[in-house]
């Protein structure tokens, strides 16, 4: 066992020359040209101008992701839904596919009872069990940039002008959409039409009477 | 006004309330005041209070407490489903059964075919 290296609190074993030689500083300062190596001091940061009044940690960044909407299993693409709410209410539309933003993508068609290719929330829409085929409609160009409102460009107004309304120009809908609604409907026209009694069930609207109990109705 | 339909061995009764809820079974044995013992094709043989359950007019030809198969053949000789099929009783509840099962669409199809009903009576 190696003497020990001190012999009572505070009292070393070896002297100051002693323990200079054994660590070999001699070596490392005729390495470095006979002085120490000295390390750099980190630059000093510059004073802040403004300390905080309290200490607060700042908050890290949510790392959270929304998951994708849950599509509800009885809507598949061709169900008849019922809207619930909104201009359209209590019209059975025909539901096309799911955007990436969760929405419905559906369509009247715009023929039969006047609902356009349009986005609905699935919390407002009754599934009904009934299916349309739509295999042969094609629904890939329609996503939730189609649906997004045109920037409008705000002119500067006079003093005399801010006070008048707007002058708001007529909303027409551009020509392409009109198209894109009449070849989506084409094909679906022809689906429908091949069930008896389909096309004037979607051009009437769902209302309930008396008697009706919703929670005991199966759609 | 005497009574027609009494509790016995072999009287087919309907289930009106409680898990089994329309189910048609036999009174197989009479447990007490309360209780009958019950038995039907589907079902294990258990007892049931006499207020949950519905007589009708069908009586089978039983002993007390008999054998399962037993139970099968006499009501295959009876033929109970189709008795109770044909009552009107029977019947009700099988148009219940039916309306209540109706989508949105098959609700549409009976709107539609009920104006065409009356139209072509008032028209005629």
């Amino acid at each position: 066992m190696a003497p020990p290296s001190k012999l009572s609190l505070g009292i070393k074993r070896a002297s100051r020359s002693h323990t200079y030689h054994r660590r070999g500083l001699w070596a490392i300062k005729a390495k470095h040209g006979g002085a120490f190596p000295k390390a750099e001091k980190p630059a000093a940061a510059a004073e802040p101008k403004f300390y905080p009044a309290d200490d607060v940690k700042p908050r890290a960044p949510s790392t959270r992701k929304a998951n994708p909407t849950k599509l509800r299993s009885s809507i598949t693409p061709g169900t008849v839904l019922i809207l619930l709410a909104g201009r359209f209410m209590g019209k059975r539309v025909v539901f096309l596919k799911q955007l990436k933003s969760g929405l419905l993508l559906i369509t009247g068609p715009f023929k039969i009872n006047g609902v356009p290719i349009r986005r609905v929330n699935q919390a407002y829409a009754i599934a009904t069990s009934t299916k349309v085929d739509i295999s042969c409609v094609k629904v890939d160009k329609f996503d939730d940039k189609y649906f997004a409102r045109d920037k409008k460009t705000k002119a500067k107004k006079t003093e005399g002008e801010l006070f008048e309304t707007d002058k708001e120009g007529t909303k027409n809908l551009p020509d392409f959409k009109k198209d894109d609604q009449k070849s989506l409907d084409a094909e679906l026209i022809k689906a429908i039409e091949a069930v008896p009694d389909l096309k004037t069930y979607l051009g009437a609207r769902f209302s309930l009477r008396d008697g009706d109990k919703p929670h005991e109705m199966t759609f | 006004m005497p009574f027609k339909r009494f509790v016995e061995i072999g009287r087919v009764a309907l289930v009106n309330y409680g898990k089994d809820y329309g189910r048609l079974v036999v009174i197989v044995d009479v447990v007490d005041q309360n209780r009958a013992l019950v038995d039907a094709p589907d079902m294990v043989r258990c007892q049931i209070n006499f207020k949950r359950l519905s007589l009708t007019d069908i009586k089978i030809d039983i002993k007390r407490v008999p054998k399962k198969t037993t139970l099968l053949k006499a009501m295959e000789e009876a033929d109970v489903k189709n008795k109770w099929e044909n009552s009107s009783w029977g019947k009700k509840l099988i148009v219940q059964k039916r309306r209540a099962s109706l989508n949105d669409f098959d609700r549409f199809k009976v709107m539609l075919a009920k104006i065409k009903v009356i139209l072509s009576s008032i028209l005629d």
